[in-house]
């Protein structure tokens, strides 16, 4: 109930329930003392009256008057918390009756035990009436306590209020002086807190109001904030110093595949130029192996130029900034199937496409990825009776991702070698069987990988192959 | 026919030279082909100074510019011939092994009209060169000779 309470009302509330606490307990004792006081002195009072009482209805009692008993007990009109009153004389008979429009019926038949004894509101008893050691007869009254009980609870219950009212008012002054003794501390402590979480700036301290734990508080919180100071601008020296480095592995980088780019390349055009001018030149002085070989040399060329333009884009892939925004992939893989002329091969491919999501990713980058996928699909099936692909959709609410897949009935692959699919150059078919670098996968792995996603693939030999990548449905901020 | 003008060919490396002169003449060019070994050669050409001191004709109809070269490199014969007022209305044409985008980038803004990566494919490299040739030699109708000589 407190809890979201701010601290200085809790301190406040605090105080001042203790002091009502104490007030009201010590009301209750004072309260205990005073009814029993009272009680007393009502009891005392009655004896007194009931002394004056018997002695002046001695004469009445002897002499069997009671004419003049009744004249003595209606001198009580003058006290007029008497409720009753009774004289009953030595054989213990109602002798006489205060007041007179009483029924006989309501007093005691015959007198009781002597002493007064509280009975709720009501002071009741007998007292002997006496001349010298002779007992003449006997006195009851019947004493009502109740109005004067509720006059003076009346009273005591203001009083108790007003003092109270006065007390709590001076209490919650000096409370709101004594909170602050230990609310301040603390709500600078707070602020301070605050003042780093929202400007993340270290450098602020709290300031220390005393020696008690609070300031010891303090201090810990100081000692923290400096740690964190220090442990803050050593990761940001460490970021730069690796961003340093980064960078400068990056130019290299950059250099080397400038150099391959130009310098690798200029030799291989070399050989197959030549190898084209001899065969041009002299191709017909050599016999049929000699042309074998000539040909061997060109194709082992051009292929090494296909790889090193490969090696190339895939490293391209790798350092490219990444330009996300959102992209309509049902139109994209339309244009990848489109362009691709995957519809004019030998056999005709049966295409089954499912509506995909837009995603929010690199439209080129991701483009590559279905073109890749798309391509391999065909490529894989391009020996099988019927090709068939299957370009489909699964939203992971779990993982939250969109998976997305490209499933074919073609060569499939062994399981075993899953692993191997994404790698750079890895290949599980001949270049006999299927043409091609390796380089595809492992750029789609890069691509995804570089937007938050996964990549991953099932098959099995001569049953076809799906090939699975995932993109995160809340992109996370690029990945370098 | 009018006598074509001639083709300046920058270009370091010899087998390059070599082979782009075999495109050159299997798709029959008649036009002279000027080969300069580096840049400074090049710029000699152009303002017909040291070895080319005595060179009389008229400016190349067209200069294929490798970007990698000895002295001065492909980058700064582009710069210079086009802040030159003699030789800034002369085609450019890279044709280098480089397929880097910021070789692309830097080619074109320093104001290259064109920008082509020479094949490994010897097939696809004579066709690019026969084609380069046809284009810029041939098919394109370069700016009058008189621009070209100071005001």
């Amino acid at each position: 109930m407190l809890r979201n309470v701010p601290i200085r009302r809790k301190l406040t509330f605090l105080l001042l329930a203790t002091g009502v606490i104490v007030m009201v307990l010590m009301r209750g004792a004072f309260f205990t003392y005073e009814y029993l006081a009272f009680r007393k002195t009502t009891l005392r009072h009655l004896s007194t009256l009931g002394d004056i009482l018997a002695s002046n209805s001695t004469a009445a009692l002897t002499f069997a008057n009671p004419d003049d008993a009744r004249e003595i007990l209606a001198a009580l009109k003058a006290e007029r918390h008497v409720a009753a009153a009774a004289l009953y004389d030595s054989d213990g008979r109602l002798f006489a009756h205060y007041p007179d429009n009483l029924s006989a019926a309501t007093l005691p038949a015959t007198p009781g035990p002597f002493g007064y004894r509280f009975a709720g509101a009501r002071l009741r008893g007998f007292q002997p009436v006496t001349i010298g050691e002779r007992r003449v007869g006997t006195l009851y009254l019947d004493y009502d306590t109740g109005p004067l009980l509720s006059d003076w609870l009346r009273d005591s219950v203001a009083i108790a209020l007003g003092v109270m009212a006065v007390i709590l008012g001076i209490a919650y002054m000096v409370s709101r002086f004594l909170q602050k003794q230990i609310s301040q501390p603390i709500l600078a402590l707070a602020g301070t807190a605050r003042a780093i979480s929202e400007r993340r700036d270290y450098t602020v301290r709290a300031a220390k109001l005393g020696n008690d734990e609070l300031g010891l508080l303090t201090d810990s919180f100081n000692h923290m904030l400096e740690e964190i100071q220090a442990l803050n601008q050593d990761l940001e020296k460490r970021v730069a110093e690796r961003t340093a480095q980064l960078e400068a592995v990056n130019k290299e980088l950059e250099a080397f595949s400038y150099s391959v780019s130009h310098d690798l390349r200029a030799p291989l055009r070399h050989v197959d130029g030549f190898a084209n001018l001899l065969q041009k030149q002299s191709g017909t002085a050599l016999d049929a192996q000699g042309q074998r070989y000539l040909t061997t040399i060109s194709a082992a060329a051009r292929q090494m130029g296909r790889l090193i333009d490969d090696l190339l884009s895939f490293s391209r892939m790798g350092r490219t900034h990444m330009q996300p925004a959102e992209v309509d992939q049902d139109a994209l893989v339309a244009a990848v199937i489109h362009d691709g002329h995957f519809n004019q091969g030998p056999r005709t491919i049966t295409w089954q496409i499912a509506p995909l999501p837009r995603v929010r990713a690199d439209q080129a980058m991701l483009r590559q990825v279905w073109a890749n996928l798309i391509g391999n699909a065909v490529k894989y099936s391009g020996k099988v009776e019927n090709p068939r692909v299957e370009i489909g959709t699964e939203t992971s609410a779990e993982t939250h991702e969109h998976v997305f897949f490209v499933r074919d009935n073609g060569a499939g692959f062994d399981m075993r070698y899953r692993d191997k699919l994404f790698g750079v150059f890895q290949r599980l078919h001949g270049a006999a069987d299927f043409e091609g670098t390796g380089i595809g996968l492992a750029n789609v792995r890069r691509i995804v990988t570089r937007h938050g996603g996964r990549t991953w693939a099932e098959g099995e030999p001569g049953r076809g192959a799906t090939f699975y990548f995932s993109l995160p449905i809340q992109p996370a901020s690029p990945l370098p | 026919m009018k006598n074509p003008r001639p083709i300046l060919l920058a270009e370091d490396n010899p087998n390059d030279v070599e082979l782009i002169l075999a495109a050159f003449k299997d798709a029959n060019f008649v036009n002279e082909i000027h080969v300069a070994h580096d840049g400074e050669q090049a710029l000699d050409f152009l303002h017909r100074r040291g070895a080319y001191a005595s060179r009389t004709g008229p400016l190349p109809a067209v200069i294929l510019l490798d970007l990698k070269m000895p002295k001065v490199d492909g980058r700064e014969v582009l710069r210079h011939v086009r802040t030159n007022p003699e030789l800034r209305h002369i085609p450019v044409v890279i044709l280098t092994s480089s397929r880097e985008e910021t070789d692309l980038l830097a080619s074109y803004q320093l104001g290259a009209n064109a920008f082509v990566v020479k094949p490994v494919d010897f097939q696809e490299f004579i066709g690019a060169v026969s084609k380069l040739g046809f284009f810029w030699a041939m098919l394109n109708e370069p700016p009058p000779l008189s621009s070209n000589s100071p005001l």
